[in-house]
């Protein structure tokens, strides 16, 4: 691939022996459709000689026949991938280049400049030391230029270059790059990035690429290829920080050997180091770090290492090994960013999972405190976020996590959210610190519990948790059934929809991130009933399966009955008892279960009523029958 | 400081581990070549001292180089590792091969339609792939964690965003995953790795003398007698090697001196074509590989 260097021909193995110990630098691109990105990234791939003569010879001839330079070498058709984006003339996703120069290799995030942006943007950034952000000289500082401005801070690279682009469009001005660049420092400074360099160039003809320009003999400072090879992105804090290591995976390959697997995340360690366990808090020392060429003496920050220990305690993947001197937080609350980058929107209520480290817990937001409007940085308040949208947060998980603030370690303040149903990622997120509540509440220890409230009562407690349309039959049916259980001596509780958002739920609408919280407060007073000793009969529209489930996953296992009252929306219609379908219609009613608010339909119920086929009697009978069967009413 | 193979290395760990850690049944496809090599000289370091915790699988088209299966064979006994070979039996009856089917229906029946019935056989629910976002454009923007649904289709929409070093290898029942722990190497660095390492390649990556015939331009050796001579062809002796190795009639050589590792990256640095060139499946049409890929290639 030709590269530059004459040592290849010449003397290969001292070639070899001084690319040995490049060091590898990631960068990312930001800027909008016009900017000139993909350019740019085309043509500094052309300059460090990546290029072979066949693609060159491909080059060409897609630069005549689909080029927008007039026939001339169109740079961006080297990076433009996918056959379908390419008749478009834009890219679709994030996508890595590579290419090196004598000093470095580079690994290039390039993301695209339109709708998907931020999520995609923040995708490419969090791998990513530096920042270009480009500009188009004719153009200014743009509100896209402020959003990619504060998506590379929010991510938080320390390593910010101005390209200010396309500068042969005026003229080479000196005047336009000093105005540019001025208008571009104040607003940085609000957004917290200081390391910024300016560059004036023009990807198209080359110009401070990767030699000072003629045509901006008023420029005297790096050209971009320069300041890539030489800037230092290695944080010191990070190098000579303290030790965190999320273990991995235990490696057990016979009863002798116990060696725990992973990447450091932060600091060195060497054998003889004393280490905690978190968020156990158990202590030992490093007794080795095993490689398949021998013991190493030290392993710092980056590598993928397997360690042993003095002692014999109990750590699994998830734990977090750190060095004693200063310790990660350990919390179930958290504040923290959030960017959502699905479409279903985030509710507050919901349970996710959280990956963070190696760690996967269930979490869900509490509150969702205020949404940041990324082109003018406002706050605005909302209830739910959208895709791409960004939120500030309170979050809580359902076990105790050891963490580090994401502005000290991204390894283990960072994190992703998974959704329980599709397994998609649906969000990343950035730690700020633990909510002191979480660390002040601690559960009070109750001698008389669940199984003592039961005994007394002479029944195994349950839920009984009714789900279907408006009008399908559920309060009816429910209330029939709690009678049974009570002429057969059960100790039971009716928690009725309508009934409970008259007192309780009183402050919550039919949006649905108030459906969400509607379900999560029900559940968790039918779980409270549960510890009670008592059978509990919900009877509930709740409309969505990751709310019934997480209902569900409260309670123990066959603790928890789903029944679903089976009833064609249209024969629901034509009941109406509550006459709440016809308000509906007259457009008095929004957000109609059903209509243009979803109903999920239980896929698996415990028991299924078809309420077109029985009668509420013969529903009662299929209840208990199936109660019965299981040794539920025992 | 970590030099870049480092980190390199330091990261394609961390992904093997991380499927392993999290996943039911995981393979590690073996091609045989140079990427694999690499790709198994990380596993047996990720794992050490346990052994490799998944089997290699290796889908024979039954036209690989001669030297390739026995390089595989010596290798699984000398590392001793699982090896399970898949050959598609429906391959075998119809007696598909690259001449008479030409390159594209090989390709599918062998390779593609051979990796699906291997991975639904052995229920394996997660394949390692040697795979380089460096190969190939729409190679680019594919993931390292790249979903795949029951049917093996590859659908854009359905990749997930990679963040910091998280990834989500959760999946749905049926859904499977390609896993590309060498996305973020180059062939320069892959070649540096073998160096470092004295890692064992097939022998046809060294400039040999070998019986070749020209076709279309490109050198084909004949590797056995399967392969027909057209009109007026006879077998010549030349000084050759192979950048890329797959079925032989269609793997191009280059006639080259390089006979030592180092010779082979010096060639490649001054090389004036890439390394794509030399396999001819990627010719057929403009976006090709990215059909491929949503048809389950890997």
């Amino acid at each position: 691939m030709a590269h530059v260097s004459d040592l290849i021909a010449e003397d290969i193995d001292l070639y070899l022996k001084t690319h040995e110990n490049k060091s590898l630098l990631r960068f990312i691109t930001c800027g909008s459709v016009d900017d000139g990105k993909s350019t740019l990234i085309g043509r500094m791939l052309y300059e460090s000689k990546m290029l072979f003569e066949d693609q060159l010879a491909q080059l060409e001839v897609d630069s005549k026949k689909i080029g927008t330079q007039a026939g001339d070498l169109d740079f961006a058709l080297l990076v433009d991938g996918l056959a379908a984006e390419r008749e478009q003339g834009i890219t679709i996703d994030v996508a890595y280049r590579f290419f090196s120069t004598d000093k470095r290799k580079f690994i290039v995030a390039d993301t695209p400049g339109h709708e998907q942006y931020t999520r995609n943007m923040v995708t490419g950034a969090s791998t990513a030391d530096v920042a270009i952000i480009l500009i188009d000289a004719r153009k200014g500082v743009l509100t896209q230029t402020r959003r990619h401005s504060y998506l590379v801070s929010l991510i938080g690279i320390q390593h910010v270059v101005l390209a200010i682009n396309k500068l042969d469009m005026v003229g080479y001005s000196e005047e336009v790059y000093n105005q540019i660049d001025m208008d571009y420092r104040s607003f940085a400074k609000e957004i917290e990035l200081n390391n910024i360099i300016t560059i004036p160039m023009s990807a198209l003809k080359g110009d401070n690429i990767t030699s000072l320009s003629d045509n901006t003999p008023w420029y005297r400072g790096e050209t971009l290829m320069g300041y890539l090879e030489n800037v230092q992105v290695e944080d010191v804090n990070v190098e000579s920080g303290v030790f965190r290591m999320p273990v991995q995976w235990v490696n057990r390959p016979n009863l002798d050997f116990r060696g725990y697997s992973g990447m450091i995340a932060r600091g060195s360690v060497k054998p003889g180091d004393l280490i905690r366990v978190l968020p156990s808090g158990r202590e030992s020392r490093v007794t080795r770090i095993v490689t398949n060429d021998g013991d190493l003496t030290q392993a710092i920050s980056g590598q993928s290492i397997t360690l042993t220990l003095a002692d014999e305690i109990d750590i699994s993947r998830g734990d977090i090994l750190a060095a004693t001197e200063i310790l990660p937080g350990v919390a179930d609350q958290f504040e923290a960013t959030i960017v959502w980058m699905v479409d279903e929107s985030m509710l507050p209520g919901r349970p996710y999972l959280m990956k963070i480290g190696t760690k996967t817990v269930t979490a869900n937001v509490s509150v969702l405190k205020y949404k940041v409007n990324v082109n003018t940085l406002e706050h605005v308040a909302g209830t739910k976020l959208e895709l791409n949208e960004i939120g500030i947060c309170n979050l809580s998980t359902d076990q105790l996590i050891a963490f580090d603030p994401y502005k000290e370690d991204h390894d283990i303040g960072g994190f992703i959210l998974i959704d329980r149903l599709t397994n998609n990622t649906v969000g990343a997120g950035m730690l700020h610190f633990a909510l002191r509540r979480s660390q002040n509440i601690h559960w009070q220890a109750i001698n008389i519990n669940k199984q003592a409230h039961a005994v007394i009562k002479g029944q195994k407690p349950f839920i009984l948790w009714f789900t279907g349309l408006s009008g399908s039959g559920k309060s009816t049916i429910a209330n029939l059934v709690e009678k049974k259980l009570y002429s057969l001596g059960k100790h039971t509780y009716l928690l009725d929809g309508d009934n409970i958002r008259h007192g309780l739920n009183k402050d919550l609408g039919f949006t649905d991130a108030d459906r969400v919280e509607n379900i999560r407060r029900i559940a968790e007073v039918a779980k409270l009933m549960v510890d009670a000793g008592q059978i509990v009969v919900v009877s509930f529209i709740s409309p969505f399966q990751s709310e019934r489930r997480m209902a569900r996953e409260l309670v123990e296992q066959g603790e928890f009955f789903e029944v679903f009252i089976d009833t064609p929306i249209h024969v629901a219609e034509e009941r109406d008892p509550k006459g709440l379908y016809k308000k509906m219609r007259r457009g008095e009613l929004k957000n109609f279960t059903g209509i243009d608010s979803p109903y999920e339909a239980p896929e698996n119920p415990d028991i299924h009523i078809n309420t077109t086929k029985l009668s509420p009697e013969q529903a009662v009978d299929q209840i208990v029958n199936y109660l019965t069967h299981i040794g539920a009413l025992n | 400081m970590l030099t870049h193979i480092q980190r390199l290395e330091a990261e394609s760990i961390h992904i093997m581990r991380e499927v392993v850690a999290e996943c039911e049944h995981p393979v590690m496809l073996y091609s045989i070549g140079k990427d694999s090599a690499v790709m198994l000289h990380l596993a047996v370091k990720a794992f050490y001292p346990s052994k490799l915790p998944f089997p290699l699988l290796h889908v024979d088209t039954t036209w690989k180089f001669r030297e390739m299966i026995e390089f595989r064979d010596v290798m699984a006994k000398k590392l001793g590792f699982d090896l399970i070979v898949h050959i598609n039996p429906e391959g075998v009856k119809k007696g598909i091969n690259p001449f008479t089917h030409g390159s594209a229906i090989h390709t599918d029946i062998w390779k593609t339609e051979g990796l699906k019935q291997a991975l639904d056989k052995h229920g394996f629910d997660v394949a390692f792939g040697g795979a380089r976002r460096d190969e190939e454009k729409s190679r680019a923007k594919e993931r390292i964690f790249s979903i795949r649904s029951a049917q093996h289709r590859w659908d854009p929409k359905l990749q997930r965003p990679e963040l910091w070093h998280l990834y989500n290898a959760r999946k749905n029942p049926g859904e499977s995953i390609r896993v590309f722990p060498l996305s973020n190497w180059t062939e320069l660095d892959i070649w540096q790795y073998i160096h470092l390492n004295n890692i064992p390649i097939v022998p046809l990556y060294f400039a040999k003398e070998r019986p070749v015939v020209e076709r279309d331009g490109t050198l084909i050796m004949v590797d056995d007698e399967r392969l027909p001579m057209r009109e007026g062809e006879s077998p010549m002796m030349k000084k050759v090697r192979f950048r890329t190795l797959g079925c032989y009639p269609l793997t191009g050589a280059i006639e080259s001196e390089a006979s030592s590792l180092v010779d082979i990256i010096q060639e490649m640095l001054l090389a004036r074509t890439s390394e794509r060139q030399g396999r001819l499946i990627d010719h057929d049409s403009s976006g090709s590989m990215e059909k491929k890929k949503q048809e389950g290639y890997f």
